[in-house]
């Protein structure tokens, strides 16, 4: 029971209950959508990026607690961050998810989903909005887990 | 309810998943094997493994005798009227696909129509929608109603001189809905189209006469029969099979060869390119015995008694929704729980050692029909009972209580 509880942390399950960032960025300079085959949850994120900075995010589809919450702090963290930092931030969250990385360097808000390491088959729901925002940023549409 | 004597057949289910006992509510995906499955596969390694039908030493003969003997087994088990009707294949994926591009493909043309319904697998969507690409056919859909029961009208409607192949799930594999496939067949038979069942979930779960269904062929998977996996069957009419071409060449499905000219070995010998799953024929065959022992009239007596008490017990939760609700329906439920998503559900409920299903279920369409993206499933089978789904309903509970 520990190891869910660490899953579900409640600053998890109160960001997918009740998602700050839920909607759409109108006009946007980026958009995005990605899709997690293995439960048919499909997400859609835009980005108003001004020189570089990411300036406002959003998201909008249906998906599990961590995938929404994931994409909901997400649009937090990434507010005033550029393009490069953005990757590199994935990059380290990424880490955080898959390997037995320090959290030292994580912010707070992306440091709540360590537990996930212990649920491999979660990993895909945490980092969807990520694979899709970096697509985005990319110049791509649409984005998978698979 | 189960004596623990079939409970006992089954050494994967007396195991814990971290402090919690195993309850193993997923067999519609893949069902536990019982001990004599396993012995039966281990044994034939241990003391009869060779190559069949070429050999004229011992093993050879022992092993060729095993691999035939299955043959007949399941043709006694499921009605076929002789043992050649049964042709081995990878599983009822691969029996539906050998239909496809064997029976289908060099048959159908432009203006030919294919009809399935709402609720089937993507296993018996997609290779027809192939078959349409190559022949030029198209595919037409029968509806199913809100209770996910299939609408005969729809089907009526659907079926035209044009119709050449209808191909129906017997179970549905999402819901669980059991087709009136003997009715279906009839009617298809009636505009003189050929018939195609997609046995998957039917054949661990009840009882199934081929010959009495008046199909042309009827898909068979060993893994969801107690069987291994690798292993399955197609059941086809014999003059059928024998005016159908091979779809695989290699050894064993020819008579004789030249550079001129093949000559194609017999039925079903013609459609088994290469060597076969003989272990798994092998297991088939322990698990058709198994069944046999059991009896499908105990095994589904069982099961409906344990979908009658699991609707209760998911009915009684509030948020719970079950999807799927027709009268003739096999031990399958499948449901949603508000504020739950599926997939959080599933690790919730695995970490209370219940296993269950979450997902599309390979079965996007129906999802689709029911407005759905996804759902939760528990699938039952002889050994379950209902202390299982008692901890089902722990475990829904406790789910609720995290994320809600």
């Amino acid at each position: 029971m520990s190891n869910l509880r660490e899953l579900y942390l409640e600053m998890v399950t109160d960001h997918a209950k009740n998602p700050r960032n839920r909607g759409k960025v109108d006009p946007c300079s980026h958009i995005g959508t990605g899709h997690n085959p293995l439960c048919g949850d499909k997400l859609v994120v835009t980005v108003l990026t001004n020189k570089d900075v990411i300036e406002d995010v959003k998201f909008d589809g249906e998906g599990c607690a961590i995938s929404t919450a994931s994409a909901d702090l997400m649009a937090e963290v990434l507010v005033g961050k550029t393009i490069k930092e953005t990757k590199i931030l994935f990059d380290t969250f990424h880490g955080l998810l898959t390997e037995d990385s320090n959290t030292d360097s994580v912010p707070r808000k992306l440091a709540v989903f360590s537990g996930v390491r212990e649920f491999p088959m979660r990993v895909k729901c945490a980092t969807l909005a990520w694979h899709t925002i970096i697509s985005a940023l990319d110049g791509n549409e649409g984005a998978t887990t698979e | 309810m189960t004596d623990t004597a079939t409970v006992d057949n089954f050494p994967a289910l007396h195991q814990k998943i971290g402090d919690k006992k195993l309850v193993y509510l997923d067999s519609a995906a893949t069902t536990q094997k019982p001990q004599s499955v396993i012995d039966a596969v281990t044994n034939y390694y241990e003391l009869d493994n060779a190559n069949i039908h070429r050999g004229v030493h011992t093993l050879s003969q022992r092993a060729t005798k095993a691999y035939e003997q299955a043959r007949k087994d399941i043709a006694d088990l499921l009605g076929a009227s002789r043992a050649e009707e049964v042709i081995f294949v990878r599983g009822a994926t691969e029996a539906i696909n050998l239909v496809a591009q064997a029976w289908a493909r060099p048959r159908l043309c432009k203006g030919d129509e294919i009809l399935i319904t709402e609720m089937e697998h993507h296993s018996n969507i997609v290779p027809w929608q192939l078959v349409c690409e190559q022949t030029g056919a198209s595919l037409k859909v029968a509806k199913i109603k809100d209770d996910g029961s299939l609408d005969i009208d729809s089907f009526k409607e659907m079926l035209s001189q044009d119709t050449v192949l209808v191909s129906v799930a017997h179970v549905s594999n999402a819901i669980g809905t059991v087709n009136p496939v003997e009715e279906l067949c009839a009617l298809a038979k009636s505009v003189g189209a050929t018939t195609v069942v997609d046995g998957a979930q039917a054949t661990g779960h009840m009882h199934v006469d081929f010959s009495k269904i008046d199909c042309d062929f009827y898909a068979v998977s060993g893994h969801k029969m107690f069987g291994p996996t690798g292993i399955g069957c197609l059941i086809g009419k014999y003059t059928l099979l024998q005016e159908m071409e091979p779809w695989q060449g290699g050894g064993d499905m020819i008579l004789t060869v030249s550079f001129e000219e093949t000559v194609w070995n017999e039925v079903p010998f013609k459609f088994e390119a290469g060597t076969p799953n003989i272990a798994g024929a092998v297991g088939l065959s322990a698990a058709a015995q198994f069944i046999r022992k059991i009896g499908y009239k105990t095994i589904h007596a069982q099961e409906q008694e344990l979908l009658a008490y699991g609707r209760s017990v998911l009915e009684a939760i509030e948020g719970v929704t079950i999807i799927g609700t027709a009268k003739n329906n096999a031990g399958v439920i499948a449901f949603t729980i508000e504020g739950v998503h599926p997939h959080d559900a599933g690790t919730i409920l695995d970490h209370a050692g219940v296993a269950i299903r979450t997902g599309n279920h390979c079965a996007e369409p129906l999802m689709k029909r029911f407005g759905l993206h996804a759902t939760c499933r528990a699938s039952f089978s002889m050994y379950n009972t209902t202390q299982d789904i008692d901890a089902l309903g722990t475990a829904i509970q406790e789910a609720i209580t995290m994320l809600r």
